[in-house]
């Protein structure tokens, strides 16, 4: 591309064409402040926060986020004018903004705050009325707090471009500007997904998980309850950085170890049901290959994609796998098999999970989710984040933590199994077992490189045996949009399509660290694929611990127990509170 | 054709039709009828005719004398008298002479050429065969059989109009930047939001004399490759939209709209789209957005609508009064309409003093004449014979003026008209109070996307209130001129970049006037209540 040179504070810099002045100050090392830009996001210039003085403009600073760069342009942004204006817009942020920071789930990690420090505030001018506040807990996974919003609106981005999901925006308008559903509806009155991605994307404490520590504090306190915690393939991955250390930092057994000293009676893995998914779901899906079933088989792993294919493509929920995700496929075994196993009540056990997501809390609030009468499969779900405060809260030393083992039998697991943590790697872990299972051939190279990676959509055919298995990965839910309507449209000639809420996958879930950013999530995605490497096995079938659980228990896969307790149904929801079922409204 | 020996416009705008013309006509009618002169007297309805203060009004012609403030008991005195007798009520006679917007030109007031408002008063707006009586749609035909589109766009920057939306940007200039824009389908949007307090000309037009904005609209669609047009009116210009609806439906049937107009192969269309009452919908880029169903609220510029507009393609926006100019220039050709005005500001512009004079209404005058031309010369000065204070130049987000500036004269060079509002205060008004207000209308206007704007409109309010109600401090005028210095620095759009002008403008102008309120604890116009508990002003 054409390159373009711009002067910013006396430094020369030559960026392509198409550049902000923004692109060009981070290209010359110039530190400029952000708050409502997101990095490959179209620029809203909301914020005003990244003002710059442009020579020869007229008069007014400009949003640098927005403002394109051009030939020859001379950029300040080091003057008392830039300062004196990014200050009074901060402080003018704060007069609405409820500063009870310690308070926070946000502290210390908080960009406006941050900012504040950096732009040396330390009075407020402007303070008065504060906008009414609205807190709302309805959702069963996600809490908003008007009272922090700075309404830079990049959760309204991820919600409505990211994820097409359309939950959120503006509603009213000037002061009373607030961030919510249609009609300032709650969250769980309203269509949205809980995937988490406008946590993640929120600079402040305005979004945030609802929060399971105290109820897991208070098992864990309780001497009848025997507390098991497992944790998901893309937390290990992620954890440490709550502790400081780089992104993509592989920390499984120091996380194990965490646990441990937090207080769990026992530290599982969800890898261990990713594994037996495999084996269910791969069954499944030769079994609808051979006998004529609905295809493409859409994989059901990710709560939030259920809950979106059930909003916005009920038609589609008979090609969704029938297999529960892994975590409620361990809450499932925990109540029954390992009750059993250990001797314990199952009303005893007090399950928990540790997930890289927020719509996992609602998930475990389902319903269907309950194979011991009275009881919940999963009794709390904690995003990464949250078990990291509670190792914090337990005053363990993450970083210099030693290295230890999961327990046995539910904590043995494969590469296949923690690949699930991004996207492609349901697809790649299935692949390696179908094709063993088909073929009866040993898999020599187990590494689908075609299925890997953060593009958005990805398509593979792969040999199996006689069959030409054309399968698809998408990730993000815009992506599962665009594959979708060509299912819909009948365009899409796919075996089986993988799809994963987040983009990128679990890894970049709405329950990780905060900043998830496309370069973290490569870091993460790259830690995964090093943990693959480095396990001894990599294939689910090959687990010994999975073989075991079918010869005591289970009997085959998807024998008559395996349905019972594995695989569920899920149902068509409506886009609006409507009596009317659904046929009917789609018909007029 | 039927022939009439008199017509008589009804006043049926907005402000008119709320004070009762409807039952004025309707009686009116009812009176000529049971009197027999159905067919030697015609009742036509007409926009407003710029009567502010002084409706339900008619005019009576071929004499032209204008009844205010008609009630339905004045009729049958006026048929009576008047029309059958032939003797004024001179009761009833509008300051007993004609206002200058009913004249016909020639016998327009010395300062004041009517150009756009000529028809106004004069025709019936629902007939097309009166505009066209008036040399209507001869620029359109003039420009489609005899000029090139070039030929149009270099006529249009010959004639150096520019926008009279306030902004005043060359109007040929931007015909050319969509002209030469890339684009697989091109719009016009005629901008008649007119949310702007204290502005009312662009209505005056629309429901006195819409072809005029049609034909610029297809003029400027001829000019730039345009095949679709959109006039956004503000929601409660009930009478614009019907008007200018009934007017394009009988432009289209005409063949002077739709495909192949005039024969010439040019295809071009318009749709009336109905503002909701936002002002912020105004602001150019907002309006774009409220068209694509959009909320209403600005968008990042550049890129900017003649390249980037209407669903992202290239996109002429005009204000009205810009349009309406636009078959004057092609008719009478650039050189004409350069010489009206002054070196910067070419050609005429339409003022609507309102407020504390004698004769608010709207006023068409070639730019560099005075604000006491204006003011004085035309709206009647101040009323009740008090003193004049200052003026609001352009509505709440202009600047105020006191009397120093009366000799000024109204053009870019001098003192900017804006939009051409000309809010007048007499003797007996608040500075802060004006302030306050005007702060009150940003508050309750800006969308709530950028920070400054937002809570900026916000703490202005909040100070205002507080020197309004004797809570305030000699601190807090600095502190507001910074918050005022902020807003126009750092907002996104004009909204907020203008909300603190007019309060910067009057700072020097009446410091003494806001040191009483702040220091004094006084309001020497006894307008504010100083009177509150200061701690339950400002917590």
């Amino acid at each position: 591309m054409e390159q373009i040179n711009v002067t910013i504070d006396g430094i020369q810099v030559s960026v392509p064409k198409d550049s902000t002045v923004l692109d060009a100050a981070n290209a010359a090392g110039i530190y400029i402040p952000t708050l409502c830009h997101m990095p490959g996001h179209k620029p809203l210039g909301a914020c005003r926060v990244c003002l710059v003085e442009i020579e020869g403009g007229r008069g007014a600073l400009q949003a640098s986020c927005s403002f394109p760069a051009t030939d020859g342009m001379v950029v300040r942004t080091n003057t008392r004018r830039v300062h004196n204006a990014r200050k009074a817009v901060v402080e003018l942020m704060l007069s609405a903004h409820r500063q009870d920071c310690n308070a926070c789930n946000r502290t210390l990690n908080c960009e406006l705050q941050a900012i504040a420090k950096r732009l040396g505030i330390r009075e407020n001018r402007f303070e008065g009325e504060m906008p009414k506040r609205i807190e709302d807990t309805s959702s069963p996974a996600i809490v908003r707090d008007s009272s922090k919003c700075i309404l830079c609106r990049r959760c309204v981005e991820v919600c409505q471009n990211v994820q097409t999901v359309g939950t959120l925006f503006a509603v009213d308008r000037g002061f009373d500007t607030v961030i919510a559903p249609t009609a300032k509806k709650e969250l769980a009155e309203a269509v949205c997904v809980a995937c988490g991605q406008c946590v993640s994307a929120c600079p402040v404490g305005a979004l945030y998980e609802k929060n399971h520590i105290d109820r897991v504090w208070d098992a864990i306190a309780d001497p009848d309850k025997h507390v098991i915690v497992q944790t998901a393939p893309a937390v290990r991955v992620a954890i440490g950085e709550e502790f400081g250390l780089p992104a993509g930092s592989r920390v499984t057994r120091k996380m194990v170890a965490g646990l441990r000293r937090v207080g769990f009676d026992k530290v599982f893995d969800t890898d261990f049901t990713a594994d037996l998914t495999i084996l269910e779901e791969g069954h499944e899906f030769l079994n609808r290959l051979t006998n004529g079933g609905v295809l493409p088989m859409l994989t059901s792993c990710s709560p939030g994609w259920i809950n979106f294919i059930e909003y916005f493509y009920p038609e589609l929920l008979p090609n969704l796998s029938t297999c529960k995700s892994p975590q409620q496929m361990f809450g499932a075994l925990a109540k029954t098999y390992y009750a059993e196993k250990m001797g314990v009540d199952p009303s005893k056990i007090y399950s928990v999970s540790i997930m890289p997501c927020t719509a996992k809390k609602l998930e475990a609030g389902r319903e269907e989710m309950s194979v011991v009468d009275g009881l919940s499969d999963v009794d709390a779900v904690l995003t990464t984040r949250e078990a990291a405060q509670m190792m914090r809260e337990a005053g363990v030393d993450f970083v210099n933590l030693p290295d230890e083992p999961f327990d046995e039998p539910l904590g043995i697991s494969t590469g296949a199994a923690v690949i699930f943590g991004a996207t492609g790697g349901v697809m790649e872990a299935a692949l390696r077992t179908v094709y063993e299972v088909v073929t009866g051939q040993t898999l020599e190279n187990v590494n689908f490189e075609a299925v890997r990676g953060l593009e958005g959509v990805k398509e593979a055919t792969v040999k199996v045996g006689d069959i030409e298995a054309k399968v698809a990965v998408a990730s993000g839910l815009s992506n599962a949009r665009k594959l979708m309507d060509l299912v819909m449209e009948g365009k899409a000639d796919y075996h089986f399509i993988e799809i994963m809420c987040c983009p990128g996958g679990c890894l970049g879930g709405g329950g990780q660290p905060i900043p998830t950013t496309d370069e973290i999530r490569k870091a993460r995605m790259q830690a995964i694929y090093a943990e693959d490497e480095g396990l001894p096995i990599r294939k689910s079938h090959d687990n010994p611990a999975i073989k075991a659980l079918y010869e005591e228990f289970l009997g085959e896969p998807n024998s008559h127990k395996a349905h019972k307790l594995l695989h569920t149904h899920y149902t068509p929801k409506a886009l609006w509170p409507t009596d009317v079922p659904l046929d009917e409204v789609k018909s007029k | 054709m039927a022939f009439y020996r008199a017509h008589i416009l009804v006043d049926s705008g907005t402000a008119a039709v709320l004070k009762g013309a409807n039952a004025v006509r309707n009686t009116l009618i009812e009176e000529i009828k049971s009197r027999g002169l159905d067919k030697e007297i015609k009742v036509v309805e007409t926009g407003a005719l710029g009567l502010a203060g002084a409706v339900p009004a008619i005019v009576v012609y071929p004499e032209g004398v204008t009844y205010a403030n008609v009630t339905v008991e004045d009729v049958p005195e006026i048929v009576e008298e008047h029309l059958l007798k032939g003797r004024r009520v001179q009761r009833l006679v509008y300051k007993d002479d004609t206002p200058a917007v009913v004249k016909a030109a020639g016998s327009a007031r010395s300062a004041e050429m009517r150009v756009v408002l000529k028809n106004i008063g004069v025709i019936d707006p629902t007939s097309i065969d009166e505009y066209i009586a008036m040399s209507g749609y001869e620029a359109l035909a003039k420009a489609l059989t005899a000029m090139t589109p070039e030929d149009v766009i270099a006529e249009m920057k010959a004639s150096g109009l520019n926008g009279r939306g306030g902004a005043g940007f060359p109007t040929g200039l931007k015909w050319e930047f969509t002209a030469k824009a890339d684009g697989d389908i091109k719009y016009i949007v005629c901008n008649a939001d007119e949310g702007e307090p204290g502005n009312f000309k662009d209505r005056l037009i629309m429901e006195g004399d819409p072809h005029q904005i049609i034909e610029g609209m297809v003029i400027a669609a001829y000019a730039t490759g345009a095949q679709k047009g959109f006039i956004y009116i503000r929601g409660e210009y009930q009478q614009s939209v019907a008007n200018t609806e009934r007017a394009i439906d009988v432009a289209r049937e005409m063949g002077l709209l739709g495909c192949d107009i005039m024969g010439s192969g040019l295809n071009f269309d318009i749709e009336v789209f109905k503002g909701a009452g936002a002002y912020i919908c105004g602001e150019e880029t907002a309006l774009l957005a409220s068209i694509e169903g959009f909320r209403g609220e600005s968008r990042v510029k550049p890129p900017y609508p003649p390249t980037h507009g209407l669903f992202g393609k290239p996109t002429v926006i005009n204000n009205v009064e810009t349009l309406a100019n636009v078959p004057h220039i092609i008719v009478n050709g650039a050189q004409w309409y350069s010489e009206i005005g002054t070196a910067r500001s070419k050609g005429t512009k339409i003022f609507s003093p309102c407020g504390d004079v004698q004769y608010p209404g709207v006023y068409e005058v070639p730019f560099g004449s005075t604000l006491r031309e204006v003011i004085f010369g035309m709206a009647g000065g101040i009323k009740s014979g008090k003193k004049f204070k200052a003026v609001l130049m352009g509505g709440p987000s202009g600047v105020l003026v006191g009397e120093d500036a009366l000799d000024r004269r109204l053009c870019s060079e001098d003192l900017n008209p804006g939009a051409g509002a000309l809010i007048v205060l007499d003797e007996t008004k608040c500075v802060v109070d004006l302030i306050r207000n005007c702060a009150q209308f940003f508050l309750h206007e800006s969308c709530g996307q950028c920070t400054p704007c937002r809570e900026g409109t916000k703490r202005m309010v909040e100070l205002f209130d507080w020197w309004a109600a004797g809570s305030g401090s000699e601190q807090d005028l600095m502190l507001a001129d910074q918050l005022a210095t902020t807003m126009a620095l750092t907002s996104r759009c004009g909204l907020g970049q203008f909300a603190g002008v007019a309060f910067k403008s009057s700072i020097s102008l009446f410091e003494d006037e806001y040191l009483a309120h702040l220091a004094d604890k006084s309001c020497p116009a006894g307008v504010c209540d100083m009177d509150k508990v200061e701690e339950e002003v400002r917590a």
